[in-house]
């Protein structure tokens, strides 16, 4: 990140001054805290490291977190596909509305999902009424963690799929229809294989932002060691306790999967030669 | 006809007109349709308006006079400062930058540029809990400075100055992220045409960059001002909740909540729901806006 560079000298002002702030804001704000954790881990002994990222309570709430954002990942795929398929190709009324009502998770701050889920989801609740008599228990159980992980993933998967879906040339559709490809089979061997990596990467989003959800968790989950306690939650409690080098270590692991996740992600667009405007 | 084409536009009708047959073959049959379109409303109707319904009717479950109660109480007024304190400190200092990043790395050429831009985005990549926690390892008492901090009666962690760095880290790639994708694709000429007819630097981007951008912008800020204002989880782990003084409304809501009093957490959080609703009513009009001008633009190009 040096000089302007290239055939013509750039005749614009100011790349040194806001180059310069840039690289120190960004240093300040980001970097420098960032680096605190790798430098706090690196201090703790191996031993001591492992300890701390591999107890059975820690290990019981990453197989939580993860399964769970796991299941939710997939069921937004599924619904995820049906919601921006039925979006994109179908006119009906309320279209706008349905549209505008998919980015409510990303813009309602995540305390007011998570009491809004409990409050539907338990047992007196408009939707936990019905589901108790069944047997069925949501609110305090990995179930409604799910529940609350599908709402707040839902986006992801829609507008990563919409714009792929838009893009679709209809030339493949007439040909494979033409050649007497049924409808189902056109689904399956020529859009699918088309949008892959859109779904991928909408899949991809929902799973990341899902491992460290915290606020529309903490409200539905019930909090129970070994059961209904997520990572996220695992190291507030850690905090809460003054055991700062152990939610440092698990921290550790959780930036760690989120950056795979990041690489997973940017080597499916790089792979399909596209930058899908990944929502936030 | 109607169509049920998203690629609209003149060519597409007509081609449709020409070729009646392939059109349908196509379209699914009248019954998938249906089938998935009842699926796509009922599938957001439980999810996620059913939910947010919800927060309302438990808000004003004990009547108006309660619902407004819940808003003139002394912790409810100091959560409410604090959070329009966060947000008022953290999306200027982050619309400033996004501005001063977007200029240095789409008006110029040089090494590292991708680099720099997934720099920019990595705290969407970081989770909230996570986000509070390194500026604790930083500023807290066993942290980096937390020391040096103590021995000036600095107090960062469980109070007013880590909220409001915990909220700039997790808006902070809002407004640059909007800004450079736009900016990259506009390149340097118009900039460059000003400044050779004299304009200075600062009249150039006033004069020429900013009205480019603008709705871009206005979206950024308004996308950062959402989450700064909601934010959860990074401030939770810096607030230490202490009631009147380092709790803003979300957190204020989950005290109320841990409390059992759901009705005052509900009214809090309506007010929440309303600032996310209010954020996607502005940003469905500036992107319908957008739209507009761009296909405005490319009618009159056409003709």
């Amino acid at each position: 990140m040096a000089k302007p560079q290239g055939i013509k000298r750039n005749v614009l002002p100011g790349f040194g001054l806001t180059m310069g702030y840039t690289l120190l804001y960004l240093s300040l704000i980001v970097l420098v805290p960032l680096a605190a954790l790798f430098v706090k881990s690196a201090g703790m002994s191996g031993e001591q490291f492992w300890k701390a990222v591999s107890n059975p309570r820690v290990v019981a709430s990453y197989r939580l977190t993860f399964g769970a954002s796991l299941i939710a990942a997939l069921v937004n795929v599924v619904f995820g596909f049906v919601v921006a398929w039925t979006l994109v190709r179908y006119r009906f009324p309320g279209r706008k509305l349905v549209d505008a009502l998919v980015d409510l998770p990303f813009a309602l701050p995540t305390a007011v999902s998570g009491i809004a889920l409990t409050t539907v989801y338990s047992k007196h609740g408009w939707i936990g009424r019905y589901l108790e008599p069944l047997g069925i228990k949501v609110a305090f159980a990995p179930l409604g963690i799910t529940i609350a992980l599908v709402f707040i993933g839902l986006p992801f998967v829609v507008r990563t799929l919409e714009p792929a879906l838009s893009d679709l040339e209809r030339d493949g559709e007439e040909a494979a229809a033409s050649l007497g490809a049924s409808r189902w089979q056109t689904f399956w061997r020529v859009i699918v294989p088309t949008v892959l990596p859109a779904l991928l990467t909408g899949f991809a989003l929902s799973f990341a932002r899902a491992i460290g959800e915290y606020g529309s968790v903490v409200f539905i989950a019930g909090n129970m060691p070994m059961k209904t306690e997520i990572t996220s939650l695992l190291i507030v409690e850690k905090l809460g306790q003054h055991d700062v080098a152990g939610a440092t270590a698990i921290a550790l692991v959780m930036l760690l999967a989120s950056f795979v996740l990041l690489l997973v992600i940017n080597g499916i667009q790089h792979y399909a030669g596209r930058r899908y405007q990944g929502a936030v | 006809m109607e169509l049920a084409l998203t690629t609209t536009g003149f060519e597409a009708s007509n081609w449709a007109h020409a070729r009646p047959r392939l059109k349908a073959a196509t379209e699914e049959k009248p019954w998938v349709r249906l089938a998935c379109i009842t699926v796509t409303v009922l599938f957001l109707a439980l999810l996620l308006f059913v939910p947010l319904a919800s927060v309302f009717a438990e808000a004003f479950r004990e009547g108006v006079r309660v619902y407004f109660a819940s808003f003139s109480d002394r912790y409810a007024i100091a959560a409410i400062r604090l959070t329009l304190l966060a947000a008022a400190i953290s999306v200027p200092l982050n619309t400033a930058f996004g501005l001063t990043a977007a200029w240095a790395i789409t008006k110029f050429q040089f090494r590292g540029k991708s680099l720099l831009i997934t720099l920019i985005d990595l705290p969407f990549a970081v989770s909230p809990i996570v986000s509070g926690l390194i500026y604790v390892l930083v500023f807290g008492m066993q942290g980096w400075v937390g020391a040096w901090l103590s021995e000036h009666n600095i107090q960062v962690i469980f109070a007013v100055p880590g909220i409001v760095l915990a909220t700039v880290f997790v808006t902070f790639p809002f407004v640059a992220r909007e800004l450079i994708p736009l900016m990259q694709e506009q390149g340097t000429e118009e900039e460059e045409a000003a400044t050779s007819l004299g304009a200075s630097g600062w009249q150039t981007f006033m004069k020429v960059t900013l009205p480019n951008v603008k709705w871009a912008l206005l979206y950024g800020v308004i996308l950062a001002n959402a989450r700064a204002m909601g934010e959860f989880g990074a401030v939770a782990v810096v607030s230490g909740h202490l009631r009147g003084k380092t709790n803003t409304m979300p957190l204020h809501v989950e005290t109320l909540y841990n409390e059992y009093n759901f009705v005052a957490a509900s009214a809090v959080a309506s007010l929440l729901a309303l600032l996310g609703l209010v954020t996607l009513a502005i940003k469905s009009a500036v992107e319908w806006k957008v739209r507009r001008d761009y296909e405005a633009a490319a009618v009159s190009e056409s003709s």
